[in-house]
């Protein structure tokens, strides 16, 4: 039986459980910090020694964890890449922007359980010898930055903030920063613009790997909410209990947010790999199935820049046949069905989406949210949702569907500074492949409707 | 009418300003709290942040005309945001936002923001909320709701005084 399995959402929703420090203290709270900044050096055989930090960083590479926030990079390997010699100081932000459609998991750990995004804060900062770091919270989450400061001043009056932490000697301190409602600000480097109170244009890498040309051009890490929170768990457990949980290459837990059409819509952490997309929709232990009397459509399965499944699509995952259904949710499988768990977003659609209808609301997000900085990005995005919006409101044509495929296919692979490019066309090089007779029936009906309008208007006039 | 900045309110903004080893990163904190304060982002406003953070006025304004939630012109005392991507427009979120301009005299079809004329509500569209499993959503100012059916809209109107 697949089941939920909370680790990082261990006590959110627990009755009576609260976001106040005195709360999270009674629950364990800041343990792992307290057991994290007492690491003594390690004697290596070599006769090195291997302080505290570089312990962290190593447990964090053994444990195998990748990024939550959408590309899913390891991030033993990012925190590896940081330039650590280049005397500048090393910051660190926490993207909270969640603003990928369909993602509502950081806000469960923001809203619920604030300290233990703060407690992996700090850890990480302590690994990587940040004295400065800073919480990228969304604009439209005004509550949430409300009670993340409040968070950071409970825990500076504990003195897990601020100067010479637990008596330690070391120095961090973390402040929130509102966004002002653009998506692009959710991409690490546009992040990093729009913190300098810039416009959010993404840098162009190279050379602006956030890891060496970041913050003010010093060495970045940017890390996703629910990454920061299993670094706590890591150190608390170690890393290689950690690994165990999940499966191989896809360790740890993530929470899956499902939405759309299903019974029971809702936030969902489950060990990696270990259920199903099919029980994630159908098991009444998650989605409870669809609602009655209806079919599946197609599912979205990593946030909306994810390509779309088809519902009866099989897929050849290590050379045998698997049903979309039967697919574990986890990074590997996804990618080599053709998608990607991506946010871990699920957006299930039944048998009454009009799927033209779905990708034209998609493509009207991303001509929107397009930052603008290049040409195929901003024009390319703005003409699909443009021939997407005549499609669905009666003047569309049979040809649209190729028109379509040809602009979504001359963006990505390199045309474009940040991955948007890539995330704008994803859907629509999906959907249109996927149910393309859908694309050419609409198109051709209005054809016919127009063309019976001009000749019933020309033999009006006769 | 002169613009000024109440005492209380710059040291607030000061407080900000000191997260930040450079000034200009303070940029979209020290907006934020102008325009909580006066509603929207003024010429003035965005003079007045400019000589504070010693940066030009363009400086400022680029990011009044970038961030949607920057506002360059008073909007209504009640701001209600409707989420429109997806899954909340497979929740219906359409259909609500119709039924709030229905209800409000204002035009469900015209692009942006709409204001009713005496300047109490402005009904708008926004992008995904991050709250996709509890559709449809929406913001009255500050404050979040989820599963909005049409009786729940009302009753936010009516407590809108
Ligand atoms: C267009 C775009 C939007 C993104 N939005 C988000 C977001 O809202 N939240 C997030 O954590 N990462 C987002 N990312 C991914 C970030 O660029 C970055 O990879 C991530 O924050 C790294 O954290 P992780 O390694 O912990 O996942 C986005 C990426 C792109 C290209
Ligand atoms: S790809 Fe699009 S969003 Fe990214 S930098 Fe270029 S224009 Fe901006
Ligand atoms: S789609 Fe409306 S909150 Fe995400």
């Amino acid at each position: 039986m697949p089941q939920e399995y909370k680790l990082i959402l261990n006590h959110a929703d627990e009755p009576g459980y609260t976001p106040d420090i005195e709360c999270y203290l009674r629950h364990g709270g800041y343990d792992a910090l307290k057991k994290a900044v007492a690491l003594q050096p390690k004697d290596l055989p070599d006769g090195a020694k291997r302080s505290g930090p570089e312990q962290i960083r190593q447990e964090v590479m053994a444990s195998g964890l990748r990024g939550r926030g959408g590309a899913g990079f390891s991030c033993g390997l990012k925190w590896s890449f940081v330039d650590r010699k280049s005397s500048k100081p090393i910051y660190l932000i926490c993207n909270a922007d969640e603003s990928e459609p369909g993602t509502f998991k950081d806000r469960q750990i923001i809203y619920k359980d604030p300290h233990q995004l703060i407690e992996g804060v700090i850890i990480s900062c302590f690994a990587n010898d940040v004295h400065l770091a800073y919480i990228y919270i969304r604009g439209e989450m005004p509550d949430g930055a409300k009670l993340l400061n409040r968070a950071l001043q409970e825990a500076r009056a504990k003195n897990f903030l601020g100067k010479n932490i637990l008596g330690t000697g070391y120095d961090l301190e973390m402040h929130v920063h509102r966004g002002a409602g653009a998506y692009i600000c959710g991409e690490e480097t546009g992040l990093i613009e729009s913190l300098e109170g810039k416009r959010s244009y993404p840098r162009i890498k190279p050379p602006y790997f956030p890891a060496v040309l970041g913050l003010w051009m010093c060495p970045t890490i940017v890390n996703n909410v629910e990454t920061l929170c299993n670094v706590k768990h890591i150190v608390a457990m170690g890393g290689a209990e950690f690994a165990k949980l999940g499966t191989p290459n896809n360790t740890g837990t993530r929470i899956v947010s499902l939405s759309g059409h299903v019974k029971k819509p809702g936030y969902y952490e489950i060990e990696i790999g270990k259920a199903t997309i099919g029980e994630l929709i159908n098991d009444p232990a998650f989605g409870g199935g669809l609602r009655p009397g209806r079919s599946l459509k197609a599912i979205i399965p990593g946030g909306s820049s994810a390509k779309v499944f088809k519902a009866g699509e099989k897929f050849n995952i290590k050379g045998k046949e698997v049903d979309l259904l039967d697919l574990p949710y986890d990074f590997d499988t996804l990618i080599q069905a053709g998608s990607m768990s991506g946010s871990s977003a699920i957006i299930v659609m039944d048998d009454s989406t009009d799927i033209v209808e779905a990708l034209a609301n998609i493509s009207e997000f991303y001509a929107h949210e397009s930052c603008g900085q290049c040409t195929p990005c901003r024009e390319g995005s703005l003409w699909m949702s443009k021939a997407l919006h005549r499609l669905t409101h009666g003047e569309g044509r049979a040809q649209d569907a190729d028109y379509l495929i040809k602009i979504a296919d001359n963006i990505p692979g390199g045309r474009t500074i940040c991955a948007f490019g890539e995330a704008c066309s994803w859907p629509v090089q999906s959907f249109v492949a996927k149910f393309k007779d859908e694309f050419i029936a609409k198109g051709a009906a209005d054809e016919k409707r127009h063309a019976k309008e001009v000749k019933g208007a020309g033999q009006a006039r006769r | 009418m002169s613009f000024t900045v109440p005492a209380n309110l710059e040291a607030g903004i000061d407080e900000l300003i000191s997260h930040y080893p450079v000034k200009r990163a303070a940029s979209l904190m020290v907006l934020h709290a102008l325009q909580e304060h006066f509603g929207w982002i003024s010429q003035e406003a965005v003079e007045w942040t400019a000589k504070k953070l010693e940066l030009q006025p363009i400086n400022v304004y680029e990011l009044v005309t970038f961030y949607p939630m920057l506002r360059q012109q008073p909007m209504g005392k009640y701001q209600i945001k409707v989420c429109r991507t997806l899954s909340c427009a497979l929740g219906g979120a359409y259909e609500l936002h119709k039924h709030f301009c229905e209800k409000l005299g204002l035009d469900a079809r015209a692009h942006g923001p709409q204001t009713t004329k005496d300047g109490k509500f402005t009904v708008e569209f926004v992008e995904c909320l991050a709250s996709c499993g509890t559709a449809p959503v929406m913001m009255v100012n500050d404050e979040f709701h989820q599963g909005v059916s049409h009786a729940k809209a009302d009753e936010i109107v009516g407590g809108c005084k």
